[in-house]
């Protein structure tokens, strides 16, 4: 048989791949350095949009949260970020066991008002045993109590232009350095205090818990928010008992958000007022919630 | 020979000392190096995912002071600090590597090392955008292969093992731990250990990475109860970083072959897709008379 070729130069195509390896660790290197130019910021969630775009496909209002038998019920229910709000009014709340106060409903609905915790226990309740699955990867399972949020969007009237559900709540995060007015939080009922500082479990998404020694500034509390999809969903409830009890502070007393079918820092504890938005642009820096602000997925459906 | 055209496998090419066989079609090549990044990129991240809180449990919900697998730092008695992995109770020190290592220059408590982490510092939501953005690669780029694969009986001729290659399964083994590899017309296919390798790794491991990262997704659990199938979500989650270990042990054993066994030859098969077999070892040509 007649050769049909000359051998080609392997250490020419060896060099090559040495190159191109080379070139992936430089890249890999530059991974970082990538994920902080706006460009790869972008790219970098195109995973967020396409997990939604996916998990809104396939789930319908009747795909509900998987529930579980009482006894899966954990022994304790791991509280995380802020499980002691130092919050002066909060506090104050707390120690008369939050007689007087009411979860305010407001924004784009066509009836404002508000709801005592007696106003919210003699509304329709649903109870559900769920697992709570943490961004940080742990689960917890407890039973919880409380009115669908349905209920209460109901009564108020949402208006036309109404998408989201924005949820204000007690605990400060931190301290933000200018005292400008517009505010993450702008309408809560609690004042800041100067010497306190806030409970924050800085383990919780890797948050850097607030100097006590820095000088103060404008509290940025806690904040969340959903759509109309999870807000109608059925195990979408602010609860007001775990396992039983009393909803406990360090789980979030007197009311907390549960959307079954998200993470953990979507459930947001202390929830002091409801507001009825449009858009998400004005709250906060417009990522939707705290922790969404600082880089998380505002769909925590994965 | 351009390594574009479109060819069939096995196409042969003869030349004065070696046999130039057509081994690995685009689409394979493609999917290999693809997917590298793509688990390169999901193993770094997935560590960083991990640090955030470093222990494994078994069922649905965790069992915070019970963990089967724990990566933490302490100090010891004289006040030194170190790290520590714990496995079903039992520990081991493993300062310096897992649970206490340096970051930029101080001993820092820290589940994985920095350098094999993405990002390298503490920054678990970046960490999670890599490792969605990058499983959305992988699952894309593992359908393509299996389609093609599938589809063009590629997949059957390269990862199931032939007839004779089950019987010889036992001095198959004899020749690997001697590192003897095939020559000659046996060195077209793969070996039956390498086809089951293989098997195991692409019908098995992966698609049971994606099943059980699935599984921790509270959406696609109100969908379908995935977590189930592997006892609860923080089992699947325990399978994941498992399985993952055994992917780290096959890339290991994989990179370790591909060098003992012709790292240039096979390192051109998969960028060009040919493959080289060398002349002496090929059984006399017909029509050859040189």
């Amino acid at each position: 048989m007649k050769p049909r070729l000359t051998t080609p130069a392997p250490h020419r195509r060896g060099f090559l791949a040495a190159a191109a390896g080379l070139l992936g660790a430089a890249t890999l290197g530059g991974c970082d350095r990538l994920a902080t130019t706006p460009w790869g910021r972008r790219a970098l969630r195109a995973g967020e949009d396409a997990n939604l775009f996916v998990q809104r496909l396939l789930l319908t209002p009747a795909a509900l949260a998987q529930e579980f038998p009482d006894s899966a019920i954990s022994p304790w229910f791991k509280p995380n970020g802020t499980i002691d709000p130092q919050d002066r009014d909060y506090r104050a709340l707390a120690a008369r066991r939050f007689e007087g106060w009411s979860l305010r409903v407001d924004g784009l609905v066509e009836r404002p008002q508000g709801f005592s915790l007696a106003d919210l226990r003699a509304l329709p309740a649903r109870t559900q045993t769920t697992r709570h699955d943490c961004v940080e990867g742990w689960s917890a399972i407890g039973r919880w109590t409380g009115v669908p949020l349905a209920e209460l969007l109901t009564r108020a009237g949402l208006k036309p232009e109404a998408r989201f559900i924005v949820f204000h709540c007690a605990d400060t995060m931190e301290f933000a350095e200018s005292d400008a007015p517009d505010s993450a939080n702008p309408d809560m009922t609690v004042r800041p205090e100067g010497a306190e500082n806030q409970a924050s479990d800085s383990k919780a998404a890797g948050a850097e818990a607030p100097d006590a020694d820095a000088p103060k500034g404008r509290p940025i509390r806690y904040y969340e928010s959903i759509d109309l999809t999870d807000a109608y969903h059925p195990q979408t409830i602010l609860a007001y008992d775990l396992n039983g009890q009393a909803l406990p502070v360090s789980n979030g007393a007197p009311l907390r958000l549960r959307v079954e079918r998200q993470l953990g820092y979507k459930q947001a504890k202390y929830v002091m007022r409801i507001e009825v938005r449009d858009t998400l642009a004005g709250i906060g820096d417009g990522g939707g919630g705290y922790w969404e602000d600082r880089g998380y997925e505002w769909y925590a459906g994965i | 020979m351009a390594a574009g055209t479109a060819r069939a496998t096995d196409d042969v090419v003869e030349t004065v000392r070696r046999r130039w066989t057509f081994r690995h079609p685009l689409v394979i090549r493609l999917a290999h190096w693809i997917n590298v990044i793509c688990l390169v990129i999901l193993l770094m991240s997935g560590l960083q995912i991990f640090n955030a809180h470093p222990a494994l449990y078994w069922g649905d919900a965790s069992t915070f002071d019970r963990p089967f697998v724990a990566i933490t730092d302490d100090q010891t008695d004289d006040g030194t600090a170190r790290g520590l992995v714990s496995v079903a109770g039992r520990s081991l020190d493993t300062t310096g590597w897992l649970g206490l290592s340096n970051l930029n220059g101080e001993p820092t408590g820290r589940a994985f090392p920095s350098w094999i982490t993405l990002p390298a510092h503490q920054d678990l939501a970046t960490g999670r955008r890599w490792h969605f953005l990058f499983a959305w690669a992988f699952v894309i780029n593992g359908l393509i292969y299996l389609v093609y694969g599938i589809g063009s009986g590629q997949l059957r001729r390269r990862l199931v093992p032939q007839g004779d290659q089950w019987r010889g399964l036992g001095s198959a083994i004899r020749e690997h731990l001697t590192l003897r590899f095939p020559e000659g017309q046996e060195a077209k296919r793969y070996n039956v250990l390498q086809k089951l390798t293989y098997l195991v790794v692409v019908a098995g491991l992966l698609p049971l990475m994606l099943l059980t990262g699935l599984a921790m997704s509270p959406g696609v659990n109100a969908l379908v109860p995935l977590p189930d199938l592997f006892g609860g979500r923080q089992s699947a989650r325990t399978v994941h970083f498992l399985v993952m270990n055994l992917l780290v042990l096959f890339v290991i054993v994989h990179v370790l072959l591909v060098l003992l066994s012709g790292l240039w030859n096979n390192l051109r098969g998969m960028l060009t897709g040919w493959y080289v077999i060398e002349r002496r070892a090929l059984p006399a040509v017909p029509g050859d008379d040189r």
